[in-house]
């Protein structure tokens, strides 16, 4: 089992022709996921790889191939309108990759998304890997291995690190998302936990913060009231100044709030094991799948 | 990105905010000539950016076009929360009856931009909000629709019960919601409102800060930016692409991306070490980055030790190496250096590593501690 994507997942690639979304449109294929289509305007009727058919618009690629998922690549200030088209088309769920999307924009995407019942994860994140079935994104495949811990995390480099680090000591995750680093972002921490909790594979769940904003204490306070499985966590930036944007446009500490310490007491406040390095979520994930 | 008070008051005068008359000033002599156009009492005032200028002595009254020169002249290169007052505006003093607060910032709690207003003003609003929060009136505004004249009013009503005052403050919540818009913002505030002892409702301080994302399709505030009023090693690090925060310690973090990078940075601290920066260097592997960061990390005196974390995914670890090698070949290093790869072609940038004179790790943890070994003026772990 899994969240959010399987082997059943049938994907679309938007932007499918340029020089990121082509790349990564090849690794998702070799790594074994359904990519049924791509779509970069113009370019309708071309076979990408000789095999995966491109439109011109998100809606003919739906009705020609029964997409459920698409994964967006296209240069930030066209993101917005790629994510609305998705949900327009009745894409039920829409991985935004783009980094750099203006947070205003995303104040009339949120919503828009939410009234069409599509889920969003991201923008300015890595995706998802439910390693040997299905990845959308960019997280690298062979430091994923299959397995009972689920992870969720702000960051995409610093996932890689916790997810080899796991995978390394032999212990395989069910699905690894990236949610993102921006201010708005459509799947926060919550919607995965409680999509772990729901998954009878998962039996720990690995969450990897960062300062700024209140998502890692609101889930939390979640974690404390709705789940038995147990969560590990770890905040990235306990040494980073007030009032700078960490390169996330969300990693930053406003005034006296959004601190890595408030962040960890939260963590601690609900029970959850606390990893003061990358390197402990090894042993903290053992001890709890014992 | 912040702009200054001076270019914030200009956004809002051309959309109809009342704002009293003002010139920027960078010499006492500009100052007095600009005193004596305005024709009564100024006000001289820092522009930097920093929060408590007034504090800092950075802003100060002066009743004659000689003494504005003379509070120019004090002000000007004077420092303030380590940024030196190039340029002071000098506008018309005002006879303040009341003060307000109006700003809008973009909330992530509500994914909106939220109004705030206070009709306790001229303080900060943090304090307001913890202390007395029924003072404040917060609005999220669902900017599909806009700040509809419902809404306006609203606000208007909650800073003033007189019916000429209210309408006039919601023409300016009109006028502050465009310029947020239209330039971007992440936060835009007026604070102090005032209504003067001739009743009017006029902005005598503005704040902006702008996304930094919305710079490429908004040139003319992208323009905006004032290099000198920032660290010069970060411009330099924008200009190259790179994402660079300069800070105390004497460890030189170069990384790939902005959570590892926060994590090597907090690595370097668990192991008794302090990081000189945040570098991030981003996804793309470019050697040219590598080659402008390590020029950055190291015209930092105070680095002691560099430290590379690099996990490559998009990145290629053989690229960087390549760059860690084509920079020191330019400019021998004059402090040591500890090199962590892992990921994307790494026995390549190994071999390319040990080829010319340069020992790495594969492990997070061990590169960190022989950084901080390094710098602090012990031997390599």
């Amino acid at each position: 089992m899994s969240i959010f994507i399987n082997k059943q997942t049938k994907l679309i690639v938007q932007g499918i022709t340029g020089r990121d979304g082509s790349f990564h449109a090849k690794q998702m294929m070799e790594y074994g996921t359904q990519v049924v289509g791509g779509v970069t305007p113009g370019k309708g009727g071309q076979k990408f790889e000789g095999t995966v058919p491109v439109f011109n618009t998100v809606a003919a690629a739906v009705e020609a191939t029964g997409a459920d998922t698409t994964v967006i690549y296209v240069p930030p200030m066209f993101a917005a309108d790629a994510i609305m088209e998705a949900a327009d088309a009745g894409l039920k769920f829409i991985v935004a990759i783009t980094e750099g999307v203006p947070v205003l924009d995303m104040t009339r995407v949120y919503p828009y998304v939410k009234e069409s019942g599509a889920r969003l994860l991201g923008p300015n994140c890595p995706g998802l890997i439910t390693p040997g079935e299905s990845k959308v994104g960019i997280i690298p495949g062979r430091i994923c291995a299959p397995g009972p811990v689920g992870v969720v995390s702000r960051s995409g480099t610093l996932t890689y690190e916790v997810v080899y680090q796991l995978t390394r000591a032999g212990i395989g995750q069910t699905t690894c998302v990236g949610i993102g680093g921006d201010p708005i972002n459509g799947t926060n921490f919550i919607d995965c936990l409680e999509a772990f909790e729901k998954d009878p594979a998962t039996k720990v769940v690995c969450m990897m913060g960062e300062i700024g904003g209140a998502d890692e204490q609101n889930a939390a306070d979640f974690v404390k009231h709705h789940m038995k499985k147990p969560v590990v966590g770890f905040i990235a930036g306990q040494t980073a100044p007030p009032g700078r944007r960490m390169g996330h446009a969300g990693a930053i500490i406003s005034g006296a709030a959004g601190t890595a310490a408030e962040k960890i007491a939260a963590f601690e406040a609900a029970g959850m094991g606390v990893a003061k390095r990358p390197l402990d979520f090894v042993e903290l994930v053992k001890a709890r799948l014992n | 990105m912040n702009i200054h008070e001076y270019q914030a008051k200009d956004i809002l005068r051309k959309l109809g905010v009342p704002i009293p008359a003002g010139e920027i000033a960078t010499t006492p002599d500009e100052a007095e000539a600009i005193a004596r156009r305005i024709g009564s009492e100024v006000v001289v005032k820092a522009q930097v950016h920093a929060g408590g200028r007034g504090k800092a002595g950075g802003v100060k009254l002066a009743k004659t076009p000689q003494e504005a020169r003379e509070k120019a002249a004090a002000i000007l290169g004077m420092q303030i929360k380590g940024l030196t007052v190039m340029k002071v505006l000098v506008t018309a003093a005002s006879e303040i009856a009341s003060e307000a607060y109006a700003g809008i910032i973009l909330d992530r709690a509500t994914k909106k931009p939220v109004f705030m207003v206070s009709p306790a003003g001229g303080i900060d609003i943090e304090e307001v909000a913890a202390t007395t929060p029924e003072k404040i009136l917060k609005l999220p505004i669902d900017t599909r629709f806009g700040l509809m004249p419902f809404q306006a009013m609203r606000l208007g009503f909650f800073l003033y019960d007189d019916l000429a005052k209210a309408r006039a403050a919601s023409k300016i919540m009109q006028q502050l919601y465009t310029a947020f818009m239209q330039s971007g913002c992440s936060l835009a505030e007026i604070n102090p409102l005032i209504v003067d002892k001739a009743g009017q409702v006029i902005a005598l301080d503005a704040k902006m800060g702008i996304d930094d994302n919305e710079l490429d399709r908004r040139p003319e505030i992208a323009a905006l930016r004032d290099e000198t009023a920032e660290e010069p090693s970060e411009v330099d690090a924008r200009n190259a692409n790179l994402t660079f925060i300069k800070l105390e310690g004497n460890v030189g973090c170069c990384v790939n991306g902005a959570g590892l990078a926060m994590a090597t940075m907090d690595l370097v601290k668990y192991y008794g070490g302090e990081p000189a920066n945040f570098l991030d260097i981003g996804g793309s592997s470019n050697p040219e980055k590598v080659v402008n960061a390590l020029r950055i990390i190291t015209s930092d005196p105070s680095v002691k030790a560099i430290l590379f974390n690099i996990f490559g995914g998009i990145t290629r670890t053989d690229d960087v190496a390549n760059g860690i090698v084509t920079a020191t070949k330019m400019n021998p290093l004059k402090v040591p250096i500890v090199i962590r790869l892992t990921g994307t072609n790494e026995e390549i940038a190994m071999k390319i590593l040990s080829e010319n004179g340069f020992s790495a790790s594969s492990d997070m943890d061990e590169a960190v501690k022989k950084a901080v070994a390094l710098a602090t003026g012990g031997q390599a772990a």
